[in-house]
């Protein structure tokens, strides 16, 4: 890898324009209007087309008064055409969007030899070039798209620490908002025009495809991993530097070894904030893949060592004289989850086993003792207020029964007045004060 | 450092009991309306493209008072509270609170919106959604402090959710989200609060709550305004109702008001159909 100062420079555009990016993109995703994002990044061009028109000159002032102004043009056009056309939201924003993005590429090619705006500059964005043009500021030297992401990046900062609970407030309830005396209109109005500044300083490095990607990516990301609104808004702004840093490394590193020359680090920006993303779609904590995989895996386990458990109990309750159990017997269903729930229950000293024979722990009579309460407990009660034949009371209880609490056994006990039977005739096992109490059912102080 | 807006209330009232309600002002309004009720419509009509929702609505809510709002589905009840509230416009009318336009009384209501009119996914837990109600008395651009917390805290205790502070709300029930709501209301102090169908979807224990806590603010001397469905429980709830259907039908004293001649008209064909089925069928049980 070949690092200049050239590729510092392109990577603090990059993080500075991803940052800002995520920043604002937060309150798009968080009222479920990431949509606006494409919207708006697009219909600006007719802004920036007229401020050149107009000024003659590539002046940042007059392009971004451009730009806030097309930006909200879309926004309220959006709503208007929304409510006053009875068009669905969606629709009516692609409406204006392509509408006025049609208008802002038409004025670029018939005033190309007026203004020195490349369609394709806009699409795409020119990342590589941005180190070359720089401007002197109070005596430092710095790229021209540096010192305009960074003011914009400051002023999404401030604005968003500034009016911190407001913004959570409109985007979570605007009705409540207003009736507090916060118009969540204006708030939205106000946002929708730091979306479009945001983009027109983000365009030059990235274009105005890939910024949607920069919008919209970190913060989905970040509502993955984090329930609490602070964190998201940092999460995602880090989420945003993480895939510049590493965009443009893979820029010029990953082509090279596929033996081409390096690659266009605005789209591996994004292409690395995808990969990112989908990262954490299955990795999240909570909300990941995996993690709701791996929940639903240790609920099977959990009742599938529950089912082993109630049948051994009931096994010995039923015969009269063998304490140990054979496999074939207990496990018709040889299923993978069961043979994980027995190798599990003899990992934990619930069950043990000698040749292909099972039998219960006091430990493991204890859980099982539970859960036939629970069990028995239950048909009782779906009899008593249900008009149901005894023999469709199985299945509900056996659905039910791993989900029973002892604060419910104790409640329901009490409604059924310490009954001593289920409606089938079965006894309901006594409530065990602690482990040690067990006695096996019919042998006294079974071996462990 | 508080900026909570001069109060200019100094004086007892001799109508509410709620000593944080203003004196009422007195204005020559030039109809019949009590310049002290806590809510006075004036011939409200809103109207969505064209076609009226609510025609010349026209009342006045008394003063400590429990109001149950009742009407068929697309009646216009949550329109009228929006309306009232100036969240979405109205094509004629105007809206009083305590003898003053609402704009300048703001601070005065409360409002509960209904349930799934947000995102629960949103990134918060149950305390932070209640202190929002807080957001007008902490003022612009300023932090939530921890007294502000406090205060949210004790209003999630008075609904019996303290343990659910710290709980991200899309993890609380329906009726735990709708208790949050409440509390965020309750937090807010206010004199007057509307609320959009509180009962809607939830557990016979959050009802009971909810009707604890409305008595509870009756009994301050508050007046409350609600959105309710279930007719059987209108007797109990109200000692005033509202019955609409685009117009209002009646309103007054539950006593008087709520009859079946009343909720005939209000619901149309739809409880007569209902009526005649039941008759048929009582016919048929006894033959």
């Amino acid at each position: 890898m070949d690092w200049t100062s050239l590729d510092t420079w392109i990577v603090i555009t990059g993080v500075l324009s991803a940052m800002s990016c995520a920043l604002v993109g937060n309150f798009l995703v968080l009222r479920k209007m990431s949509m606006m994002g494409d919207a708006i990044s697009h219909a600006v061009l007719p802004g920036l087309a007229i401020a050149f028109l107009i000024s003659s000159s590539r002046g940042s002032i007059t392009m971004f008064i451009g730009a806030a102004i097309a930006g909200l043009i879309t926004a309220l056009f959006t709503q208007w055409i929304h409510k006053f056309g009875k068009v669905e939201e969606s629709a009516a924003m692609g409406v204006t969007f392509t509408a006025l993005f049609a208008i802002g590429l038409i004025l670029i090619v018939r005033g190309a030899d007026k203004v020195d705006l490349d369609p394709g500059c806009v699409l795409y964005g020119a990342i590589e070039l941005v180190p070359l043009d720089t401007i002197t500021f109070l005596s430092l030297t710095l790229p021209r798209a540096v010192w305009i992401l960074g003011s914009v990046m400051l002023i999404n900062i401030l604005f968003t620490l500034v009016l911190y609970k407001e913004l959570r407030l409109t985007c979570f309830d605007p009705a409540l908002a207003t009736t507090l005396g916060i118009n969540a209109n204006v708030m939205h109005y106000v946002t929708m025009t730091l979306v479009a500044i945001t983009t027109v300083a983000s365009f030059e490095s990235v274009g105005s495809i890939l910024v949607i990607a920069m919008l919209i990516v970190p913060a989905s990301a970040a509502h993955l991993l984090t329930n609490r609104y602070g964190l998201m808004l940092a999460m995602s702004m880090i989420f945003a530097a993480v895939s510049a840093v590493l965009g443009h490394i893979s820029a010029i590193t990953v082509p090279t070894w596929l033996g081409f020359a390096d690659t266009s680090t605005a789209g591996m920006i994004a292409v690395v904030a995808g990969l990112l993303f989908t990262c954490t779609m299955f990795f999240a904590p909570h909300q990941g893949i995996l993690s709701k995989v791996w929940h639903r895996l240790r609920l099977s386990l959990r009742i599938a060592s529950e089912d082993i458990l109630g049948k051994l109990y009931r096994l010995e309750e039923s015969t009269s004289d063998q304490p140990t159990l054979a496999q074939s017997a207990v496990f018709p269903a040889n299923k993978w989850i069961s043979r994980l729930a027995r190798a599990d229950l003899a990992r934990t000293r619930k069950i043990t086993r000698e040749n292909n024979t099972y039998r219960l722990t006091e430990q493991g009579r204890f859980l099982a003792m539970q859960l036939v309460r629970s069990h028995r407990l239950w048909e009782t009660y779906v009899a008593k207020h249900f008009d149901l034949e005894v023999d469709h009371l199985h299945d509900s209880a056996e659905r039910t029964e791993h989900y029973i609490t002892q604060t419910m056994q104790q409640d329901m006990i009490e409604e059924l007045s310490h009954v001593k039977t289920d409606p089938h005739g079965k006894k309901i096992p006594d409530q065990p004060s602690s482990e040690d109490s067990i006695v096996d059912p019919k042998q006294k102080g079974g071996q462990a | 450092m508080n900026s909570e807006p001069a109060d200019p209330a100094t004086i007892s009232d001799a109508v509410s009991a709620d000593p944080k309600a203003p004196r009422p002002v007195r204005v020559a309004t030039g109809d019949e309306h009590p310049v002290t009720s806590p809510l006075s419509v004036h011939d409200m009509t809103v109207a969505y493209h064209r076609k009226p929702v609510l025609w010349d609505v026209d009342f006045d809510a008394p003063a400590g008072s429990l109001i149950g709002m009742i009407g068929p589905n697309g009646a216009g009840k949550s329109t009228l509270l929006k309306a009232a509230l100036d969240l979405i416009p109205k094509a004629s009318g105007r809206v009083m609170v305590f003898g003053k336009p609402y704009r300048q009384q703001r601070h005065l209501v409360g409002y509960v919106p209904q349930r799934e009119s947000v995102d629960w996914d949103f990134p918060v837990n149950a305390l932070d959604v209640v202190a929002m109600g807080l957001y007008r008395r902490i003022g612009w651009c300023r932090m939530v402090s921890r007294r502000h917390k406090q205060s949210a805290m004790q209003a999630l205790e008075q609904v019996g959710m303290a343990d659910f502070a710290k709980r991200q709300i899309s993890q609380l029930s329906g009726g735990q989200q709708q208790r949050v709501f409440l509390a965020r209301a309750l937090v807010q102090d206010a004199s007057l609060y509307l609320m959009d169908e509180p009962f809607a979807g939830v557990d016979a224990s959050t009802e009971t709550a909810i009707v604890n806590i409305l008595q509870t603010l009756r009994t301050a001397g508050k007046t409350v305004l609600v959105v309710h469905h279930d007719l059987h429980t209108v007797r109990d709830y109200f000692d005033q109702v509202i019955l609409l259907n685009m117009r209002i039908v009646a309103h007054g004293p539950t006593d008087e008001i709520f009859t079946p001649d009343n909720l005939k008209k209000t619901y149309g064909g739809r409880l007569t159909l209902l009526d005649r089925a039941a008759h048929a069928i009582a016919r048929q049980g006894e033959t």
